[in-house]
């Protein structure tokens, strides 16, 4: 930054005007140290996001292939995506089933574990330790790499279910088990939001399990009307987060399909497909649209859990 | 009377000692549970371990955890597994995640500055927007920003990876600072600026050192989500002389990975190692960052 002690101080009172200031000189008195500081994020916000969000948004219209000019196509790219694109669909199939099962297992599992931590366990910090660094490691390559051979078929996981008997197939190689290993990888990092409902459930007062349990409400009871209802809140954001989270993965199927999305695009998630489409074959305006309809669909998500969210997430009053 | 109380204390004293029973064994049977997750949890990690140090023919017959002799083969072969070695990989690694570091806690702190402690028109408006940029998948500017970086000529250096940090597009951070720097009283400043002081003179000495701990926050987490970033560099890179350990470690899964899985698990190791120090010595810090904020890991 190559801004220095002479800045003009904020607040006008530090410099009298100069007797006719014009409205530029008066504004800059009063909002330019803003700006300058802004000025980074400024630059970024218009060369980056903004400004290319709407060329993008363009380019969703045309047939831009990167090499020559874009053609305006009208909403053919989009036409195309809702009528006769199987490779959307199916990957639209694996997002929403990989969303689906990965998300709600992922928090049950969080929740359970945060709950036996949650009653001053002895060693909490080292479980709480264990328990999270596969969250902080999970998103490298080199776990999908392991995973990879984990689940093949002359894997770790074959091995072990050889000692029980069990001869089992190639699990990545084989499209009706491909996904649920993805699946278990995004359970196996249940450990951030795991913390995130330890720390909601430190928020809940000891003397309302007291008073519950003075009245003699079961452990079941005092989970389903007190630690449930008041951790909502949290629930809700975790759900969002992590499905926000899901709906762009990317790097595990990547890597263990060697960007393919195979076996018969058992694990095309829709991040994969659109990487295909717009650096694969270099259909750009197609990719655009795509991108789009991502952005619809992490949109209507959104909005939609946040409508239905005040029937469901209780707040302090 | 006295024996009514007496009564009451051996009822109670057997009632405790029963429920203390219970509760004792309660808690070993919480263990047990929690001892057999963590099993679960640790054992491909510590396979994978055990795996980069057994010599080739051995890695696949074992489902152990303990090498029967220790070879560093693996690490050597796989160290030179490609065309270029593992060094350029881990050097081109750390040169983009420090430069990412330095941008994201030089940009993200004066942006977060000028909208917790700065008057002008149009902050709220910003501010808005730059909450709203959070919101959008990348995928979104993707396309655009590719042909930018294409028409600068940056593909295949390391600028479009790092210099997007300098422009503060990290909005999370921003967020993140900007709750922080709020949390520090307003009075500082104000005797600051009835000093003399000017807004870069309460930036530099008067917030940047009261916030270590959110920029500690920030500089671990950009340097660990630099480090695994796999998708900027596969659209980024493609000279093998400029990838990142993340991209040989795909190139090596692809080429070699069925003839030389001990060198593939070696480079897989070392490639964690990083952000396995990270976490050994802030692990506090990760904890309470996620904890507080809800990053998502």
């Amino acid at each position: 930054m190559a801004v220095d002690n002479t800045l003009p101080a904020s607040g006008a009172t530090s410099r009298p005007a100069a007797a006719p200031a014009s409205w530029w000189s008066r504004f800059w008195a009063q909002n330019g140290s803003g700006y300058l500081f802004l000025l980074p994020w400024l630059i970024g916000f218009f060369c980056l996001t903004i400004g290319p969000a709407l060329i993008s948004l363009y380019l969703s219209f045309t047939d831009f292939d990167l090499l020559t000019q874009p053609d305006w196509v009208g909403a053919a790219n989009y036409e195309r995506i809702f009528t006769s694109d199987p490779k959307f669909v199916q990957s639209m199939k694996v997002t929403l089933f990989f969303v689906l099962f990965s998300v709600p297992l992922k928090l049950v599992f969080a929740l359970a574990v945060a709950m036996l931590l949650n009653k001053g366990m002895k060693g909490l910090p080292i479980y709480r330790a264990v328990f999270y660094l596969p969250s902080l490691l999970g998103a490298s390559v080199a776990i999908a790499v392991l995973w990879r051979k984990l689940f093949a078929g002359d894997g770790l996981v074959n091995h072990l279910l050889a000692y029980i008997g069990i001869t089992g197939p190639s699990w990545i190689s084989n499209p009706r088990y491909s996904l649920w290993t993805l699946i278990i990888l995004a359970i196996w990092q249940f450990g951030s939001p795991m913390i995130i409902f330890l720390a909601g459930l430190r928020q809940i007062p000891n003397d309302m399990y007291e008073a519950a349990s003075l009245d003699g409400a079961s452990r079941w009871r005092q989970f389903v009307k007190i630690t449930v209802p008041l951790l909502t809140p949290v629930i809700f954001f975790n759900a969002v987060i992590q499905t926000i989270d899901a709906f762009k993965s990317f790097t595990p199927a990547f890597i263990i399909s060697s960007g393919t999305g195979n076996p018969i695009n058992s694990t095309l998630f829709y991040t994969l497909y659109l990487y295909q489409e717009a650096f694969g074959f270099f259909r750009m305006g197609y990719a655009s649209a795509l991108a789009w309809v991502l952005l619809a669909i992490i949109a209507i998500f959104t909005a939609f859990s946040f409508l239905t969210s005040r029937y469901w997430v209780h707040y302090d009053d | 009377m006295t024996t009514d109380v007496q009564r009451l204390t051996v009822v109670t004293g057997a009632d405790d000692a029963g429920k203390r029973l219970r509760r004792k064994v309660l808690s070993v049977l919480a263990h047990i549970v929690l001892v057999g997750i963590s099993i679960i949890m640790l054992y491909p990690l510590l396979w994978m371990l055990a795996a980069s140090f057994r010599p080739e023919n051995e890695i696949f017959s074992s489902t152990s955890l303990i090498p029967s002799s220790i070879s560093l083969d693996s690490y050597f072969r796989g160290w030179n597994g490609l065309r270029v070695s593992f060094g350029t990989f881990f050097l081109n690694s750390f040169t983009i995640s420090i430069l990412s570091v330095a941008g994201n806690l030089a940009a993200c702190s004066v942006t977060a500055f000028a909208f917790a402690r700065l008057e002008f028109k149009g902050r709220g408006f910003w501010f808005a927007l730059m909450l709203g940029t959070l919101m959008l998948p990348y995928q979104v500017t993707l396309i655009p920003q590719y042909v930018l970086f294409l028409n600068l000529g940056w593909v295949n250096s390391f600028l479009p990876l790092v210099v997007p940090k300098f422009l503060a597009s990290d909005a999370f951070f921003i967020f993140l600072m900007v709750q922080f720097f709020r949390g520090i009283p307003k009075e500082l400043d104000e005797a600051a600026m009835m000093d003399g002081c000017g807004p870069w003179r309460i930036y530099r000495k008067i917030m940047l050192p009261l916030s270590l701990p959110v920029l500690a926050t920030a500089a671990v987490f950009t340097f660990i989500w630099t480090w695994d970033d796999f998708f900027g560099p596969l659209i980024y890179l493609s000279d093998q002389r400029t990838y990142t350990v993340t991209l040989g470690l795909r190139t090596f899964v692809d080429s070699s990975a069925e003839s030389d899985w001990g060198g593939l698990f070696a480079m897989s190791i070392l490639s964690l190692v990083p952000i396995f120090v990270f976490f050994l010595f802030f692990q506090r810090l990760l904890i309470e960052g996620i904890a507080t904020t809800g990053m998502k890991r």
